[in-house]
């Protein structure tokens, strides 16, 4: 019941707005009916970015130059990735490649 | 329950898109001519006889999603074992088995091994695979290749040869590109074109991979996106059958004298092209769930040479 609530929570950003700035410390995007919740979103370096599955059929998060690769995560499955280094790291969903989505990563300062 | 496609050989060249899960209809191909012929008419009078008369040539089984455990089939097992009673029920059995992918759900060991034990018991002792995605999402992909992968020294396609029949397996998902389709890339194209050359006109080819080699929904991914170079080499072939999964449910067409089909899943179905959010399970009555499931069976017959096509369902 609690895990069901902290998810309805996290998926607030999402109905918020497309692209978001979270700062260091870990931030989550949602994984629901074959999208990525936000598509875009801005961290500053170190922050650690949490991948949640709430669809019932698995996803992948595999970034395009291979930096951060899951498993396939099932329904409530999580993947976790901690961006060290700035840069545009564009990623999809290897079983579903329609499913796109980018974090741009901003130096600490 | 089975749908008849009324095929007129002069018009063939002209057919696009066919039947859409018609359960239980018998297609007879024939020099590449393909006429269907309802099933129950097939067991109950004597005009569905080629469904007797040819050899058997092979059983297409395609995701099986060992692994699967949410509603819409929460006993994928149990689908499978159904399935394969089924086959071995049949009264003349082929002697291969060819899986079209998705042979697990997650790509887990233990769902490699569930599955293995399963198809063992199949009265099939040669059995052909092509991965599906989900059966390639560890991270470093050796799952599927370290049980399947010999074939093809771990290349993901090669090509046999079987009661005269050529076959080539191909593999579509290792290619990730975003909003892209399945891929089977410049290397693989020029082997199937290496493949082929020198081949009889007349050899009857069967081809599988697991994502469609068409495009039956873009948006969703459903196709590849050269495959129009493979068919090329495919068309001066007098029969082609390319067979595929991944959609879960039977779409077939014909372009020439090359056939496409797509083959139920035994685990569970998925929705018509473009329905809903995304190509996920789609969850049915339960009633309902064993008329969406099931194999395809592909017959060979020597006079005319050419290939048959039957798709059984679990009800």
């Amino acid at each position: 019941m609690i895990r069901m609530k902290i998810k309805a929570l996290l998926m607030i950003p999402a109905l918020l707005a497309s692209s978001l700035t979270a700062h260091a410390g870990e931030t989550v995007i949602s994984i629901h009916e074959f999208m990525f919740s936000p598509t875009a979103m801005t961290v500053s370096a170190g922050t650690t970015v949490r991948w949640e599955n709430l669809d019932g059929e698995p996803h992948t998060v595999r970034s395009l130059d291979a930096t951060f690769k899951s498993d396939a995560l099932d329904q409530n499955d999580s993947f976790a990735f901690k961006f060290d280094k700035p840069g545009t790291y564009r990623y999809v969903c290897s079983i579903h490649p329609q499913m796109v989505g980018t974090i741009v990563v901003k130096g600490a300062n | 329950m089975a749908r008849e496609v009324s095929f007129d050989p002069a018009r063939r060249g002209a057919l696009k898109c066919l039947a859409f899960g018609g359960a239980g209809t018998l297609f007879t191909l024939s020099a590449g001519v393909l006429t269907p012929i309802d099933l129950a008419l097939a067991r109950n009078d004597g005009t569905g006889k080629a469904a007797d008369t040819g050899i058997p040539l092979f059983l297409q089984i395609s995701d099986t999603h060992i692994g699967f455990n949410k509603d819409a089939n929460p006993d994928v097992i149990g689908t499978l074992a159904k399935t394969i009673a089924l086959v071995n029920a049949m009264p003349k059995k082929p002697g291969l088995l060819i899986h079209t992918g998705d042979i697990t759900h997650l790509s887990k060991p233990a769902e490699f091994d569930t599955a293995a034990l399963m198809l063992a018991q199949l009265n099939i002792t040669e059995v052909h695979t092509t991965p599906g995605e989900h059966d390639v999402t560890d991270a470093s992909v050796t799952e599927y290749f370290s049980r399947y992968g010999k074939p093809s020294q771990d290349r993901g396609y090669y090509s046999f040869d079987h009661s005269g029949v050529h076959f080539v397996s191909l593999i579509n998902v290792l290619s990730f590109k975003p909003n892209g389709l399945g891929n089977l890339g410049a290397e693989q194209l020029e082997w199937l074109e290496k493949d082929l050359r020198g081949r009889s006109a007349s050899t009857p080819i069967v081809v599988f991979a697991h994502m469609p080699l068409w495009t039956i929904y873009a948006p969703w991914g459903w196709g590849t996106g050269d495959a129009g170079q493979a068919m090329s080499y495919l068309q001066r072939f007098g029969s082609v059958t390319v067979l595929n999964g991944h959609i879960h449910q039977v779409v077939q067409k014909v372009e020439g004298n090359i056939t496409f089909h797509t083959a139920r899943s035994t685990a569970y179905p998925q929705p018509n092209p473009g329905e809903g959010p995304g190509p996920g399970p789609l969850k049915v009555a339960a009633d309902d769930l064993p008329r969406m499931l099931g194999v395809s069976n592909v017959t060979l017959k020597r006079h005319p040479a050419g290939l048959s096509l039957a798709d059984t369902t679990l009800a």
